[in-house]
């Protein structure tokens, strides 16, 4: 499963901050004060041990730090680049406390990691002891992914099965190249394939789901969002399509495309609808890209942004411009180009935003960006019997993930609703000690028949 | 501007910082620039026959990033003939008057070339002589240096012949590689010497290479034991200082120039306030170069006038009334740790290191409630303990608490301490990393102090079994 990197996109997207070398890297781990019940170890949702792997940099065992690392976060390469640090772990280091700067958590994570990689490392197995029942995992993203990890780890037998060609999720597909790279998502996906998970590339549907419940024991749903939202507005559907060359395509798409080798135009002009995260990265890649301006139009305003602030920060130092208080209303195609109109929002006496009279505007460009939001995998997850949903989210006990139908465990974002790859790496190791002991439990009055 | 001038039992210096006789010293064109950046004395590097160096010479142990905080080296004496050192050192008389210029001399253990090595250093101009009984290593193989200074009769016999044709200032640098420094001090102060200087470094292996299995420095596969100096060997140094100063057997102290781990104003006042007379510096010049005497002027000049002393002789020894032996000591005297909420920035290294290294009395059991008054507690303490060590929770459910109030980290963080329990041993106030959180507040008992010597006394005039 690899993916070489395409020359020009690596050009394009270089890392958006440089490695710690080994020198800065004891010399930041050094400035821990390897706090007792450290307050980032709680801030990270999947609770690496962070003052024991910053404690291992510093006294040069990067190995153990690695470990360490992995033990607590098998995607702890990718978490590391992608983790919004500044709202976890550094977030809640005490060194803000003295005015002081906080540690690096995240680059040191990206160093140990990087370098155990480099060196040729691989995830080790804790313990031999094979067991005989069989879990699925639906969907190869970071949930399924830490699900696998950890059910191999108690001797399971796990099959990861996912319907688009490569896996790793948004990992491999939805993450800003500068951050992520795909292959750096595909050799974590290697790694856990190591431990001897299966993939598979399959389609699931109703008829092919009973034959699954039938084959293993416990199905773990790591399926998480659907598509994004279509634009719902005058004229969308008339250049609706996937496609940059119809002129519209969402922020998801637009990230996957160019990220695993679809040659894209982006055009001189550029607009993103909606300001999250994702808008963000669609955005400064739009840039990277070769469009001379990129604005990002957003009904309301900077305060209230979705996006964390140090994104937005980012993208403003990209040359990405923000519309605030605007909302599209129509979409016209003309001559090859785009004309989208827009109008300004103001708070009315109930602090509600509508529409200005009179303050319609138009604006020219190549290429529309919605990012408004991905909507639930209704399509699947309905079909999938005795598990119980609300506002789209698959409902489950927090503790051991364990949905309605005692069978069928989930995470990740179909269980969050959208959250940060760390979550659903949380998510999915807490559902495999939910499966492990479930299935335990069962296993408990027949024997267990160990595999040679 | 406070008057730094000194005068070391006839040696004057426009300032009490000396060069250690080290590789600092080793050419007249580096003493030069060292007089010019400010020093105000310089013991050259040990004269004697000529001998041959091996490369590698130093290691150093590195601490929590930074380098050398301690120093290590196998270099000899001077490599250079004598007569270049001796013309050089006239030259620099010549050109600075003021500065003082002592030689330190090393020669095979022999009356007459004593003799001889004196009245040629003399000759050529030298304010002083620096007789090295210390150098540890190399030297030491071949009847010299600390083979000399390890033993009292050696080093009295040695000093006798010097003091016997010496016209300057004869100083006796003492190795802390003895059991008792007394020992040795007080041979030479038989012998007369005018002064002494303290410490010479100290027998070391800093470290070993774990893909080779050599010790540092390497020389061709092989290593030998070295010299330790630096930063780590300071409070060493200035236990050694305490006790030659504070030593009253055959006769009072005589003058000592405090050398080890010396780098900045502070540390030299320390050696100062324990009666030194002068201080000399090597490892903090051989990392930073000559210039940080400046600072070392500055810092000391700045606290004096701060502090009201015109003079050095005006703080000169006032530590050493304050030494004492433990049995002296108040055992009434009782203290307990406070940490100021205010500033406490919840790292819980106070807890832990309670915990674990010392009495078990800070504990992490705040569920909310004021700082001051009553605490409300979740649960007894040491149950509250166990867990946390034992435990290694799963990934967190909730959102982590938000702080209250004014304080740096929120409350249930921060720990609290069990007056009831602590014994003020200081080791909370020692991990905190915030200058100022934790501070040690006497508690007054109501009890008269009694010292451990009074309390036996006591003890022993009440017991019908005591000596009679």
């Amino acid at each position: 499963m690899e993916l070489a990197t395409n020359p020009d996109i690596a050009q394009r997207f270089p890392d958006l901050y440089p490695a710690l070398d080994a020198r800065a890297a004891v010399v930041e781990a050094n400035r821990c004060l390897n706090c007792f019940d450290a307050p980032c170890m709680g801030a990270c949702p999947t609770h690496i041990d962070v003052p024991g792997f910053i404690r291992r940099i510093a006294a040069g065992n990067v190995t153990g730090s690695a470990r360490t690392i992995l033990d607590a976060n098998v995607l702890g390469a990718s978490c590391a680049r992608v983790c919004p640090v500044d709202v976890l772990c550094e977030g809640a280091c005490v060194l803000h406390g003295k005015h002081q700067k906080p540690i690096e958590i995240g680059r040191l994570q990206r160093f140990a990691m990087e370098t155990f990689y480099h060196a040729g490392g691989r995830l080790a197995l804790r313990q031999r002891q094979e067991r005989s029942q069989r879990v699925l995992c639906i969907g190869a993203g970071p949930a399924s992914l830490a699900c696998a990890a950890e059910l191999r780890q108690h001797g399971f037998q796990v099959r990861v099965i996912e319907r688009r060609l490569l896996p790793g999720g948004l990992n491999t597909y939805g993450v800003a190249e500068y951050k992520l790279r795909t292959a750096d998502s595909l050799r974590e996906v290697e790694m856990v394939r190591g431990l001897g998970v299966e993939f598979e590339v399959c389609h699931v549907d109703a008829a092919s789901l009973t034959q699954l419940e039938r084959e293993f024991d416990a199905i773990f749903l790591g399926v998480g969002l659907g598509a994004m939202k279509r634009l719902e507005i005058a004229g969308a559907n008339s250049v609706d399509g996937i496609s940059a060359a119809d002129g519209i395509i969402d922020a998801l798409n637009f990230i996957a495309a160019y990220k695993t080798g679809t040659p894209l135009r982006v055009g001189r002009r550029v607009v993103v609808i909606g300001a999250g995260n994702t808008a963000i990265d669609a955005a400064c890649a739009a840039k990277r890209l070769g469009a001379e301006t990129v604005t990002i139009v957003y009904r309301r305003h900077r305060q209230n942004i979705p996006a964390f602030a140090f994104e937005v920060d980012h993208a403003l130092r990209e040359g990405v411009e923000f519309r605030w208080a605007s909302l599209p209303t129509a979409i016209a195609a003309s001559n090859k180009a785009l004309s989208l109109t827009c109008v300004t929002l103001a708070q009315d006496a109930n602090g509600r935003l509508t529409p200005q009279p009179g303050s319609e505007f138009a604006m020219e460009c190549d290429l529309v960006i919605p990012a408004i939001g991905q909507s639930p995998l209704l399509e699947l997850l309905s079909q999938v019997r005795g598990v119980t949903m609300k506002r789209g989210r698959v409902i489950v006990d927090r503790a051991t993930g364990q949905t309605a139908n005692p069978k069928y465990f989930a995470g990740g974002d179909c269980v969050n609703g959208g959250r940060e790859v760390v979550d659903a790496v949380a998510d999915g190791k807490r559902a495999a000690l939910g499966i492990a002991a479930w299935l335990n439990e069962k296993s408990s009055t027949r024997p267990e028949v160990p595999l040679g | 501007m406070a008057d730094l001038t000194t005068n070391f039992a006839g040696i004057h210096s426009p300032n009490p910082f000396w060069l250690a006789s080290a590789p600092p010293t080793n050419t007249g064109e580096q003493v030069m620039r060292a007089f010019d950046a400010g020093w105000g004395g310089a013991v050259w590097k040990t004269i004697g026959e000529p001998i041959t160096n091996v490369s590698s010479r130093y290691s150093s142990s590195d601490w929590n990033s930074q380098r050398m905080m301690g120093l290590n080296n196998i270099e000899l004496i001077t490599d250079r003939p004598i007569e270049v050192n001796l013309r050089e050192i006239a030259e620099i008389k010549r050109r600075y008057p003021r500065h003082a210029v002592i030689a330190s001399l090393m020669v095979e253990s022999r009356r007459e070339a004593w003799h001889e090595m004196v009245k040629r250093t003399e000759d050529a101009g030298a304010d002083g002589l620096e007789l090295n009984f210390g150098c540890p290593h190399g030297m030491s193989e071949r009847g010299m240096g600390s083979a000399v200074g390890q033993v009292p009769e050696y080093t009295q016999r040695i000093t006798e012949w010097v003091k016997e044709t010496a016209r300057t200032p004869v100083l006796v640098k003492l190795t802390p590689n003895v059991t008792d420094i007394r020992d040795i001090a007080r041979a030479a102060r038989r012998a007369r010497a005018d002064g002494l200087s303290a410490i010479n470094t100290i027998n070391s292996i800093t470290g070993i290479d774990l893909s080779t299995f050599a010790p540092r420095p390497n020389v061709d596969g092989m290593s030998s034991h070295g010299g330790y100096c630096g930063p780590a060997v300071k409070p060493i140094a200035l236990n050694m200082v305490q006790q030659v100063m504070a030593d009253t057997v055959d006769g009072p102290p005589i003058p000592l120039s405090g050398i080890g781990g010396i780098g900045n104003w502070q540390d030299a006042a320390e050696f100062l306030l324990l009666g030194c007379t002068s201080v000399q510096v090597c490892t903090a010049v051989m990392h930073y170069g000559y210039r940080i005497v400046q600072e070392m002027i500055d810092g000391l000049s700045n606290w004096m006038d701060e502090s009201g002393f015109a003079t050095v002789d005006a703080f000169r020894g006032k530590s050493l009334a304050k030494v004492t032996e433990w049995k002296h000591l108040n055992l009434n005297y009782k203290i307990v740790a406070r940490i100021d909420e205010a500033l406490c920035i919840g790292c819980q290294l106070c807890h832990i290191a309670c915990w674990d290294g010392a009495h078990q009395c800070i504990h992490v059991d705040r569920v909310s409630g004021p700082i001051d008054g009553p605490v409300e507690l979740h649960a007894k303490p040491h149950e509250v303990g166990r867990e946390k060590i034992a435990v290694t929770p799963m990934p967190r459910l909730g959102p982590l608490k938000q702080h209250i109030g004014p304080y740096a980290a929120s409350l249930e963080r921060i720990p609290r301490v069990d007056e009831t329990e602590c014994v003020g041993c200081n080791l909370c106030s020692l991990v905190c990393p915030v200058d100022g959180c934790i501070t040690m507040v006497e508690r007054p008992n109501g009890l008269a102090p009694q010292t451990w010597a009074e309390r036996n006394a006591c003890a022993q005039d009440a017991s019908p079994h005591g000596p009679g």
